[in-house]
């Protein structure tokens, strides 16, 4: 057998199949990269990621077209962004938690974790409230304040969209759905918090110690 | 003789370990549900065969009749259509409004056209054409033909991929229907700040610019994730890394730009409407701002644009011209380095569209640097293909004349490319016609041809019918002749002088000629795109019946009926080379033992393409299109007012929440 194709018909039949492979014992759903929802998740986070770099390279963009900084306005306060910056710490250890319980597919314990984070989610949300209200600037008084106001709101959002998802999911692992694949979800709900977290690390620091430092 | 495959090689089906990986799903030491046996009631395809298993799966995948079911499908295939016909509809908009532009520019002094008017005009034309056209375009082509070219039954994510082109429908719908009503943008396509800010341009007509860049681009990102882990992680069994055919391979690149280059536009837009809307400063220098730094966030995506606009043709033309060199592609594994490298670089040469800024003599020389280095992917690919024609047995029919008309018009693009990536000629002719030319040379040769050349080639898979031949050179003549006739001549009319986004000319400066040749050319380019559409509409009718696989074509979509049936394939296929369908001429290896009454799909490994899981995928949802009318909502609310990002959050939540929460009877899905 030389070429590839011969004369090509005019469109063929259907082939017959050959079987060589059954997948009926092949398991239904699994954990963290195997699964495809993973994948999106961390498709999300990459695209999110990059809103997060390119609004941190605008933000020393402006620092460094301007050379003073924070331009008229003070530094920002310390004590509700340090206090959020702890708590989102903390929240760590029961984000492992769920997603470890969640893999064990134990029930009890998954639903307690996941009360737990949803209560803390909004524990940062209101220290986010307080946060933003102290601030001494407002958005539309300079560009510090502009762009102080967009990587805040930047990662409320994402701040609120993982809390929402959290508190969804609780309630369906209060409900006849709480089990099975739902397990797989939770760790994949806790691989987006982490991300959120991660996220948080370096505009705290660019938001509240670099005007400081500069 | 040619150097074509050898069954012997490689056809033989490896021994199952090298086909599946054989874990449990549960994790070490859990006794997990996901290791259950299969519930015995459940009819498993090992057990039914022929036309009853293709009739029964054609229902567990269809899609419900009535408006209802329309709007709440998933299947890639429908939506798939819907994004390639609504992106070629914005295709022949987008020309009509080159069409007007050139009638005005065919004299000196024409009054046809008011200046408000022609900027609306071009602004409409180069927005529609880049964002509603040329990143849709490529997506488009993606979620209908990535599913069945890597062999599985529906895209991942099928709710979010519905969700995702109501999304951009409805973005397009707001910025036209603002066009109508004389409130279209009028900023230009790339709606440069001072001029789009709110002290030049009161009003609405930049916000709606700005919106539509958010609706668009939400889009782009979400189709591109869906695209990256159907190509990650539905591949069927067997489809090894280096088996992935060349179009799905451009595809996964194409995202990847896509999911990085497409945050920066919105960052942008988002800085503009901002400033516009609720008084930031992001821009304006009074403050604290900077012009220029809308400019480098814009064209950190706007660079790779081009690329989003060139990489998924770059799959059209693989896959065409292996099929019609009737050989494998000569140089497969550059051919992929060379789309794996053109991703990467499409990213270091933003800088290029801001040589007239005034920027460090450095850095100048760097992008001017980066920007000749991509030719060298770009060169790798055409001579790839090229030698592929060279060395097989090429068949010209009407697909393979369209990319041989790409081959040179975008060679000829690529020759004013790298005259104007040298600073001192940029300087030059910046603004002129002459860059209209280059650009035109480069998107119509490198992603329009392709495209007509793929609709010839995949319509026969899309509709169970054959386009006609003989329109079809016909229309190929039309096309390459007008285009150069119009575009051609634009290169001296810039040289002479003439800038661009001009509503009209003085006589003495006697460019009269050329432009009346320009829109001579025009016209007849138009009049082959009537033909165009006249012979899609008339095949759809009354061409003849296709087959599965007319060109006698390697690749799985081939081996799915013409139109596919709703399940795509009967059973998932095991794929032991590159062309599987030259390999497996007599019968399809394929796998058994997925759910005929369920919406199984086999999950599998990135690298070795091993099955893995076999998986429910979500069944139909209204959800999606609620989700979607709330997004609009929300999106075109705020223009208006802040608060909507309040209150029209909250249907959207409700939406998401119906989109999330498992249905009653249903399980195991999301
Ligand atoms: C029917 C074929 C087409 C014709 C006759 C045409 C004609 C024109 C003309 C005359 C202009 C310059 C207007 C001016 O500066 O005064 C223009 C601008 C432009 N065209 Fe086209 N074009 C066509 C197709 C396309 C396609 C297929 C694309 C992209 C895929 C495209 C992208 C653009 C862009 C981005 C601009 C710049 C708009 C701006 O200045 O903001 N065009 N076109
Ligand atoms: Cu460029």
């Amino acid at each position: 057998m030389t070429a590839g194709p011969s004369k090509p018909p005019a469109g063929g039949a259907m082939l017959p199949h050959s079987i060589v492979l059954n997948a009926r014992q092949m398991p239904s759903y699994a954990y963290g990269h195997r699964s495809p929802i993973w994948w999106g998740t961390l498709g999300f986070a990459a695209a999110e990621g990059m809103g997060f770099a390119l609004a941190i390279g605008a933000y020393f963009y402006l620092v460094f077209i301007n050379g003073n900084w924070p331009l008229s306005a003070p530094a920002p306060d310390l004590f509700w962004s340090s206090l959020f910056t702890l708590v989102m710490l903390a929240s760590l250890w029961p984000n492992h938690m769920a997603k470890r319980n969640g893999g064990r597919e134990d029930l009890a314990k998954s639903r307690r974790d996941l009360v737990i984070m949803s209560v803390i989610g909004l524990v940062l949300l209101g220290l986010r409230i307080m946060e933003l209200g102290s601030l001494h600037v407002r958005w539309d008084q300079n560009a510090y304040g502009s762009i102080l106001w967009f990587l805040l709101g930047l990662h409320t959002l994402h701040l609120v969209t993982d809390i929402g998802d959290t508190i969804v999911l609780t309630a369906l692992m209060f409900t006849r759905h709480g089990h099975g694949k739902r397990f797989s979800d939770i760790g994949d709900n806790a691989f987006y918090w982490y991300f959120v977290v991660a996220s948080w690390a370096p505009i705290y620091l660019l938001v509240y110690w670099f005007p400081r430092w500069w | 003789m040619t150097r074509a495959i050898t069954s012997d090689d490689f056809d033989a089906v490896p021994e199952v370990t090298r086909l599946a990986t054989g874990e449990r799903g549960g994790l070490p030491g859990v006794q997990s549900e996901a290791d259950a046996p299969p519930n015995p009631d459940e009819l498993r395809d090992d057990q039914v065969d022929g036309p009853e298993l293709s009739a029964r799966l054609a229902k567990t995948w269809g899609t419900d009749q009535g408006l209802i079911g329309a709007l709440s499908t998933v299947d890639h295939k429908i939506i798939g259509r819907r994004y390639i016909v609504t992106a070629i509809i914005f295709l022949f908009l987008g020309g009509l409004s080159a069409v007007a532009m050139r009638l005005q520019l065919a004299q000196p002094e024409s009054t046809l056209i008011g200046p408000d008017l022609y900027n609306q005009l071009f602004t409409m034309h180069g927005t529609t054409m880049m964002f509603l056209f040329g990143v849709p375009i490529g997506e488009a082509f993606a979620v209908y033909l990535v599913p069945l070219m890597v062999g599985t039954r529906n895209i991942a994510f099928p709710r979010l991929n519905a969700y995702s082109y109501y999304v951009y429908l409805f973005g397009g719908l707001m910025i036209w229907v603002a066009f109508m009503l004389n409130i279209g943008p009028d900023v230009g396509w790339f709606a440069y700040v001072p001029l789009s800010g709110p002290e030049f341009s009161p009003g609405k007509r930049a916000d709606f610019w700005a919106q539509m860049i958010t609706f668009t681009e939400v889009a782009g990102i979400a189709v591109a994730i869906s695209v990256i882990t159907t190509v990650f992680k539905l591949r069927a069994p067997g489809m090894t890394l280096d088996r992935i055919p060349l179009f799905v391979w451009a595809e996964l690149v194409n995202s990847f730009v896509i999911v990085f280059a497409l945050p920066a536009v919105v960052t942008a837009s988002a800085m503009l409407i901002l400033d516009r809307l609720v008084g930031t400063h992001f821009f304006n220098p009074a403050e604290g701002g900077d012009a220029l730094l809308y400019q480098h966030l814009f064209w950190f995506f706007g660079h790779p644009e081009v690329y989003i606009i060139f990489l998924p043709a770059t799959g059209w033309v693989s896959a065409i011209v292996v099929t019609f060199a009737r050989r494998q592609a000569f140089g497969y594994i550059p051919l992929v380095l060379s789309l794996i490298a053109t991703g990467f670089l499409s990213f270091g040469l933003w800088v290029h569209h801001m040589f007239t800024t005034g920027l460090p003599q450095l850095g100048a020389s760097f992008f001017t640097a980066s920007s000749m280095l991509i030719a060298i992917p770009n060169g790798i690919q055409i001579f790839c293909w090229i030698a592929t024609l060279w060395d097989g047995r090429p068949v010209f029919r009407a697909p393979l004349l369209f990319v041989i008309g790409f081959f040179f018009i975008f060679v000829a693009g690529g020759l004013s490319g790298i005259m104007l990536a040298s600073v001192p000629l940029d300087s030059q002719v910046h603004d002129t016609f002459f860059v209209v030319a280059h650009f035109h040379y480069v998107l119509i040769g490198g992603n329009v041809f392709p495209l007509i050349a793929a609709v010839y080639y995949w319509f026969p898979k899309f509709t169970g019918r054959m386009m006609s031949e003989r329109i079809g050179r016909w229309h190929f003549g039309l096309a390459f002749i007008g285009f150069n006739v119009a575009f051609f001549p634009m290169h001296i009319t810039g040289l002479m002088g003439m800038p661009r986004r001009v509503y009209t000319y003085l006589p003495e400066m006697g460019w009269g000629n050329l432009n009346m040749l320009s829109t001579i050319g025009a016209a007849i380019f138009f009049a082959s795109f009537v033909l165009f559409l006249y012979n899609i509409v008339s095949s759809a009718r009354r061409g003849p019946l296709a087959g599965p696989n007319p060109w006698d074509a390697g690749t799985l979509e081939w081996a799915a009926a013409s139109p596919p049936l709703p399940q795509n394939f009967d059973r998932i296929p095991v794929v032991t080379n590159r062309e599987p369908l030259w390999a497996h001429r007599d019968a399809l290896p394929v796998v058994a033992g997925l759910s005929v009454d369920n919406r199984e799909q086999i999950v599998s490994t990135i690298t070795h393409g091993r099955a893995d899981l076999k998986e429910s995928t979500p069944e139909p949802s209204i959800w999606p299109f609620i989700a979607a009318v709330a997004t609009a909502i929300l999106f075109i609310g705020s223009m208006f007012t802040p608060w909507a990002i309040v209150w029209g959050s909250i249907p959207l939540i409700v939406a998401l929440m119906g989109w999330f929460w498992p249905k009653p009877s249903m399980e195991d899905e999301r």
